[in-house]
């Protein structure tokens, strides 16, 4: 008989269509590869009684968000002593708060562009408002402003003026209670995968979107973004996006599976600006293609990524 | 080095599709969906009111006595007896209607389509109401004209603007209107300006498109005359069943003059045959007898009840700097909320306490709109419509000590 296995995919987070989408194809793809894998989505079906009656063998986290990605569900797995695919709680809850992250990557030297963070309780709490203007010039401009805990740029904006800097902060903390301001690096964008281990690294994937901006519209629309793989980029800059890449998911712990999205400046040099720990699997998403540059099927794909997560079931 | 191509096809789209994309504010309606959301986004029929058993015994009766014609294609025109019910929905309204001069389509969006596509050079303009209904906006998209867009107040299109543009020079193909119970905003196109745009336009020889979904859908006052009854032969009505009965049925029609009527119906022909002649039998037996005017009587009372109860959330919870529509029938109250909230921004904070709306982005060509919100009621109960205006006035009310929090 063949093992079972639940995608989690859905949820209640603003991703759920993106991760309803990764995880169709997932279990489609682990069916192909003769496993008993289902889709499980924890806002349609109890996820504890379902994934007792079922009897897994594994979960494959395929879940984007706040619930997916902070450590939440990670944290119900092992209780249950589910194994799963992707990192333990502790670096969840740490790469998927860009805060912690970006603290956890400077105390580490990794490249991340000068940045800064509004929380919304020192705005409404503390009356810290007047701090953006500090911001502002330490930071620099233009810059990018994000929700701590967020994906597919949702929330995102590019603040060239500091007086549009209040409404940015809005967008953000709309999807969050935490907005972080971060220098604006333009050159060239690229995305270096993960699977297994950091040393192994994937081919960079080169995203070219046709808008100028890789935002929401041009993730997930066919055809709006261009994609090189591998990237067009000397091989010195290649290795050093590599290794900037590979020193941020150790020192974030991360292991299985994992997506480290890198501007690359006009001198050169990577600078880190996310680290993913639930990298998406759509049809029009970066990890896969990385995979299939190297030569790894989809279906393969998924199957590794269980695999490591089956191996470590079997240590219990 | 290879570009990695995530679709095989990206290279053959026609330029027209350029404009359909992946968007946030669509993915978050996936969210939103859920049932613990008070969802005030979508114009949803309360189709629940329809009494079941009279529209088993419609149905049954119609695979009964016509499975042979229901079963099978018909004409594009639709069949003349549906044509006759649905000049009866019109002559509720004092509309007349010759039922050969009327296509039945599927709903009235595809009358859109079919009149994007009979009308519409890549380049050409067309004149808007500002805000506009989102679909219409969608199927003229496609056709790749320019939007004139035409302000809106509460009596309805300014004409006076449109008058202006046409003075400066502006030639659009057509004007595309609500005049009832406006979609987004509510509003009713006063008498003045109905007669000095039948005129204008009557004038300058541009035809109107008149769309009218929610004419019967009035809950008080005395009903304006379509624009169609004011100027037969320069406007084109467009009319639904979606909200007289339901929107599953997908019956809804055109009524043009006979050169225009016959380019629509070739172009349905050539879209899709034909429309279903099973839910346009069912619809027309629905419509057979008085019922159907009682069920509509009561679903007019729920709905006025609702938007009753949204009007009265409204001046209990919105902040004070807001301000909104009252609708005297339809589906719809348009909101205009503080400069400093952006309603597409919002939106996630907003499911994220389960309340949904559509923000006014939606409705504007050109992005503006980022202060409104549409706000139907026709849906939610009444105590889900004040819980759900609850949530949404803490949520206006927590943006604005934000926002005075980093004002200085």
């Amino acid at each position: 008989m063949s093992e079972a296995v639940a995608v989690l995919a859905g949820g209640r987070a603003p991703e759920r269509e993106v991760s309803l989408r990764s995880g169709h194809r997932i279990a489609a793809a682990l069916r192909a590869r003769g496993f008993d894998a289902f889709l499980l989505d924890p806002a349609e079906r109890p996820l504890v009684e379902t994934l007792s009656a079922a009897r897994v063998s594994a979960c494959y986290v395929a879940l984007h968000g706040k619930e997916g990605e902070d450590g939440t569900v990670q944290r119900v797995l092992e209780q249950l002593d589910v194994p799963y695919t992707g990192s333990g709680p502790f670096s969840c809850h740490v790469t998927f708060d860009k805060i912690l992250a970006k603290e956890a990557l400077d105390a580490a030297g990794v490249a991340t562009p000068p940045w800064a963070a509004v929380q919304e309780a020192a705005l409404r709490d503390l009356g810290a408002g007047p701090i953006l203007g500090h911001i502002a010039r330490r930071v620099g401009l233009p810059a990018v402003v994000k929700p701590s805990r967020a994906g597919s740029a949702m929330g995102l904006s590019f603040v060239e003026r500091e007086v549009d800097l209040p409404a940015a902060v809005m967008s953000a903390l709309s999807f969050a209670d935490s907005a972080v301001i971060e220098r604006r690096v333009v050159g060239t964008e690229v995305a270096a995968g993960m699977i297994g281990s950091p040393d192994e690294p994937l081919p960079l994937v080169e995203i070219v979107p046709k808008s100028g901006v890789f935002d929401y519209a041009s993730r997930y629309t066919a055809g709006a973004t261009e994609y090189f793989a591998p990237a067009r980029l000397p091989p010195e800059v290649a290795a050093a996006c590599h290794e900037e890449a590979a020193r941020a998911f150790r020192t974030l712990g991360l292991r299985d599976v994992s997506r480290a999205d890198i501007m690359i400046d006009a001198g050169g040099r990577p600078w880190i600006v996310d680290v993913n720990v639930s990298p998406g699997m759509t049809d029009t998403s970066l990890l896969p293609m990385a995979a299939q540059a190297a030569g790894i099927e989809f279906p393969a794909l998924c199957e590794r990524v269980l695999r490591m997560a089956l191996a470590r079931g079997a240590r219990h | 080095m290879a570009e990695l191509s995530v679709d095989p096809y990206v290279d053959l789209y026609a330029r027209r599709t350029s404009g359909m994309s992946a968007s946030e504010v669509r993915a978050l309606f996936s969210v939103a969906a859920r049932p613990d959301v008070v969802s005030f986004a979508g114009g949803m029929p309360y189709v629940q009111a329809l009494p079941p058993d009279h529209l088993q015994q419609v149905a049954a009766s119609v695979l009964r006595d016509r499975a042979e014609v229901a079963l099978q294609y018909g004409g594009g025109q639709g069949a003349r007896t549906l044509r006759e019910r649905l000049a009866m929905l019109m002559a509720e309204e004092g509309t007349p209607a010759d039922p050969e001069d009327i296509v039945v389509t599927t709903g009235a969006q595809q009358a859109l389509d079919l009149l994007g596509k009979i009308l519409i050079d890549p380049g050409d303009e067309i004149a808007v109401e500002a805000p506009a209904y989102v679909g219409a906006l969608s199927a003229f998209s496609a056709y790749e004209p320019r939007f004139l867009q035409v302000e809106l107040d509460d009596r309805g299109m300014v004409v006076e603007r449109l008058e202006e543009a046409l003075v400066r020079g502006a030639r659009p193909k057509f004007v595309y209107t609500v005049p009832n119970f406006h979609n987004p905003a509510g509003v009713t196109m006063s008498r003045e300006r109905r007669e000095h745009l039948v005129a204008l336009c009557r004038e300058a020889r541009i035809p109107i498109v008149e769309d009218n979904p929610y004419g019967l859908l009035r809950f008080e006052g005395e009903p304006e005359p379509t624009l169609r009854s004011l100027d037969p032969e320069n406007v084109v009505y467009l009319g639904t069943v979606s909200k007289v009965f339901a929107p599953g049925v997908r019956v809804g029609w055109a009524v043009a003059e006979p050169g225009l009527l016959q380019r629509m119906i070739l172009a349905k022909e050539a879209g899709d045959l034909c429309g279903s002649n099973l839910t346009m039998l069912i619809t027309e037996r629905y419509l057979e007898g008085d019922r159907w005017r009682r069920s509509l009587a009561d679903l007019v009372q729920t709905y006025r009840r609702r938007r009753d109860a949204m009007l009265a959330a409204l001046e209990r919870y919105f902040p004070a700097e807001a301000s909104w529509t009252r609708p005297s029938g339809g589906f719809y109250v348009w909101a205009t909320v503080p400069s400093y909230v952006d309603t597409q921004a919002m939106l996630a904070a907003a499911v994220e306490r389960r309340v949904a709306y559509v923000p006014g982005t939606a409705f504007f060509p050109d992005g503006r709109g980022r202060d409104r919100m549409r706000l139907a009621y026709c849906f939610p109960t009444e105590e889900r419509t004040w819980e759900g205006i609850r949530r949404l006035g803490e949520l206006l009310a927590d943006e604005g000590e934000l926002y005075r929090s980093m004002a200085r």
